[in-house]
């Protein structure tokens, strides 16, 4: 074989060996999507919207309380998270500067604290809240949360404003706007549909979160609005229900998970799909 | 010693002895510069890239304070009192002395926001009163005709011309005693060019002019008075048609010539 | 000047809160640090090292699951970084445009699923195939590794192609325009070029994967001994952590677990940090 044919031949090799890696990689990714639809569809039914959870075997047996407990812990971190985030990341971007020291520092600090384990930040607000108050509460699932939340909302924001051209600031300021109007008035206007998508992408994060709640909401089998107690959320029943003997609780966890999974990309579809309408225009 | 003709207008800024630092650096951008604005003229500061002449610009509604660390040094006296003073109220002095960007720079909101937002910044609330002011200002920056019907419509929508007369409306509109323009066309094509320069040469009734360009037929038209500037000097000030048919240095005489630059 | 309190209160209270994120990780490291102080106190170092996990007798010792946690990381990241490279090969430089875009969203999309899904694929799909192939009950470190693999594929492929994606296009059609194949284009271009941003998405993937408690504590089998084989139930950090956090009932056994949670918090840290200062520093300057 002359040199030519050799290098083509290996070309062609490697190139196949990607491919099939790319194939092997999604046929997996794929699996796991076909049986949580399968699975998760052939759970649901209209109980699981409207009755809670119910001891095993006990029939109707729905989600309900998990439901609503999962949105006030979402809802609650959120109106912590988001503020504090996007003020945070306003001052990076807006008086930090890009190549500010503080700046920076909150900058990689953020990004380390975006990859910390989820369990130990768990624990963290378990020795810092629940052991002091001596008993799960949903604050402490919402704060745990909130804590998660906090550096990607942070860093979103910063990006998004960098993003605003700096003659618009200048322009706002030459006619005389304080900073702070410019910011809120101009500059969040202009981020606006990066900033939205980032906060929308944060929330569909900590959504999924399970780790953070073990040990801070912990879990309720009852409807419970009640944040000073433990509330019952959807990733916690779907780990105590997977991990339990009953078919029907098995069944319910499924369920759960395709409930969970489906708000997660739409809100990931919806996130990418406003982005591309603004890059259109 | 730079030439500095006899500016017959009253002279709304006096700058004297002053001097420009950018932040980190010990030369100044600007070197001793003396010069006199007329009220109610158009300015032109030419000069090659570099020269400082937007540097200049910039100071008189102290944009350079943005960015911490720059310095200034000498006075600017703009209707007497030195706008360089600690204590000058800036919110104040950019309404007073406003300011056209190369680029236009429409705000993210409607056109009918864009012109009302400098006038809500200054507290005005009564609808009425905005509506007259949007309208007489999109007026006076000849604008009215082409967008008076879709006043909704987001500002960034316009095209590049009128997006540029649309930041033109919205410093007008609060009213300010000078306007300093920017290389305000160079992102402009000719027709647009044209729609601003004409508009330049009317605002000069209502208000005082400063623009820098880096187009010499452009500060020939427009201009009552040329300012060359070169390596952070002020060289020459003169009337616009004596500086480009009889220049007094040396210097400015090769510029318009096209020596060098 | 009234516009002048507003505009110093609004700077310092935003500044307030971005430095809430250094107050809050330094707050990890003390609470936790404090939390474990007994546990510290009691057993040292030597913690680490100890195999024994006896609650009832009070003696606590970190080895199994410090073992499991790296081993389960280690075996993922065998299976995932080879196929993760392979996929972003084949998105960045094989498949047409089209088929780049629609599978690269997918990517992304399930990079984006709760991992207590992969748990849950894990433990009632995976574990029984591998029980039939392996004996025992399916439950392991290979098999958390495999699981958390799967987990960390998507991301992983996703942030490896858009490291491949800075080489510029000119890098790469001058070595076309000298006749070499797309794999030379690849091995002598592309690859030299985004070195450092590949090596930094895998440690980053590696950090993810370490932390990673729920798609693994389903198929962990939560056994406090080194397990003889990899087939063989084991434990790990975040594993411990979630199974028996809720059920301490000494200080001690407390104490213990976080003292375990502050190793993982320090694993975590230190490679995450690695990752970004090391090998992604560039990255960013570049896209800066």
């Amino acid at each position: 074989m002359n040199r030519q044919n050799r290098r083509i031949l290996m070309n062609k090799v490697v190139m196949t060996l990607s491919s099939l890696a790319a194939l092997a990689g999604l046929a997996f990714l794929f699996w796991i999507l076909g049986v949580l639809l399968y699975k998760g569809f052939g759970a649901l039914h209209w109980d699981i919207f409207t009755v809670d959870m119910a001891p095993p075997g006990r029939e109707p047996s729905g989600l309900r309380n998990a439901l609503v407990g999962q949105l006030l812990l979402v809802v609650g971190a959120s109106v912590i998270g988001v503020p504090v985030g996007v003020l945070a990341g306003t001052y990076l971007s807006e008086y930090g500067g890009r190549h500010g020291k503080l700046a920076r520092l909150i900058r990689d600090i953020s990004d380390i604290m975006m990859s910390a384990p989820s369990i130990v930040i768990g624990a963290f607000v378990y020795a810092i809240m629940v052991a002091p108050m001596g008993h799960f509460s949903g604050w402490a699932g919402i704060v745990a949360l909130a804590i998660m939340m906090l550096p990607i909302v942070l860093r979103t924001t910063d990006d998004m404003l960098q993003l605003v051209p700096g003659s618009l600031r200048e322009a706002a300021i030459a006619l005389g706007a304080p900073k702070y109007k410019v910011i809120m008035q101009v500059v969040y206007r202009g981020a606006k549909v990066g900033m939205l998508t980032g906060i929308l992408l944060s929330i569909a994060r900590i959504a999924g979160e399970t780790a953070p709640l073990l040990f801070t909401s912990f879990s309720n089998n009852f409807y419970s609005t009640d944040l000073n107690h433990p509330i019952a959320s959807l990733t916690v029943t779907m780990f105590n229900y997977a991990t339990s003997p009953f078919e029907d609780w098995i069944d319910l966890g499924w369920a759960a998970a395709l409930i969970l999974t489906l708000f997660v990309l739409g809100s990931n579809i919806l996130g990418r799909y406003i982005i591309r309408t603004k890059k259109g225009k | 010693m730079a030439t500095i003709c006899e500016v017959t207008h009253d002279h709304i800024i006096e700058v004297n002895d002053f001097s420009f630092y950018y932040a980190g650096s010990d030369t100044p951008n600007l070197k001793h510069v003396n010069m006199p604005i007329g009220k109610g003229a158009v300015t032109a500061l030419i000069g090659p890239s570099g020269c400082g002449k937007t540097t200049l610009l910039r100071c008189f509604n102290r944009m350079h304070d943005l960015y911490p660390g720059n310095r200034y040094e000498g006075e600017i006296l703009f209707e007497g009192r030195n706008i360089l003073d600690k204590n000058e109220d800036l919110i104040k002095l950019r309404t007073q002395i406003g300011m056209i960007f190369q680029k236009p720079t429409p705000f993210p909101m409607s056109i009918y926001d864009n012109v009302a937002y400098g006038l809500r910044l200054k507290g005005i609330k009564d609808k009425s009163e905005l509506d007259g002011r949007v309208e007489q200002a999109l007026k006076d920056a000849a604008l009215w005709k082409e967008v008076g019907d879709r006043l909704k419509s987001p500002g960034t929508a316009l095209s590049g011309g009128q997006q540029q007369r649309l930041c033109i409306a919205r410093a007008v509109a609060v009213e300010p005693e000078v306007l300093l323009f920017d290389e305000p066309t160079s992102a402009l094509d000719p027709i647009s060019t044209q729609a601003i320069e004409e508009l330049i040469v009317k605002l000069k009734e209502k208000v005082t002019i400063i623009i820098v360009t880096h187009n010499m037929q452009q500060a020939a038209r427009v201009s009552d008075y040329t300012a060359f500037m070169y390596l952070g000097e002020l060289i020459e000030l003169g009337v616009t048609e004596e500086l480009f048919i009889t220049p007094k240095e040396d210097m400015t005489e090769q510029y318009i010539t096209g020596k060098f630059g | 000047m009234y516009y002048r309190i507003v505009d110093k209160l609004f700077e310092h209270s935003t500044r307030l809160l971005a430095l809430s994120v250094l107050i809050l990780l330094g707050a990890l490291f003390v609470v936790l640090f404090q939390e474990a102080k007994p546990a510290i106190d009691a057993f040292g170092l030597h913690f680490i090292v100890e195999s024994k996990w006896a609650p009832n007798m009070d003696i606590f010792g970190g080895w199994p699951a410090i073992y499991g946690s790296i081993v389960s990381t280690i075996i993922a990241m065998l299976i995932a970084t080879p196929v993760a490279i392979g996929i972003a090969i084949f998105l960045s430089e094989l498949a047409p445009p089209w088929v780049a875009a629609v599978v690269g969203s997918a990517i992304e999309l399930l990079a984006a699923i709760p991992s207590i899904i992969y748990g849950m694929w894990g433990l009632f799909y995976l574990a029984p195939i591998l029980r039939d192939i392996w004996g025992g009950n399916g439950l392991g470190l290979a098999t958390a590794g495999f699981v958390l693999s799967i987990m960390i594929l998507p991301f992983m492929a996703a942030i490896t192609r858009d490291a491949m994606k800075t080489t510029p296009d000119i890098l790469k059609e001058s070595a076309y325009g000298m006749g070499a194949t797309r794999w030379e284009v690849l091995k002598d271009v592309v690859i030299p070029y985004v070195k450092s941003g590949i090596i930094g998405s895998i440690i980053l993937a590696l950090g993810r994967a370490i932390g990673e408690t729920m798609a693994v504590t389903f198929v962990m089998g939560n056994v406090h001994k080194i397990p003889q084989t990899i087939f063989a139930p084991a434990t790990s950090i975040p594993v411990t952590l979630a199974n028996e956090f809720t059920e301490a009932d000494s200080d001690l056994y407390y104490s213990s677990l976080f003292y375990l949670a502050l190793i993982l918090l320090v694993i975590s840290f230190t490679v995450i940090a690695a990752a970004k200062f090391i090998f992604l520093r560039k990255i960013e300057e570049a896209r800066a």
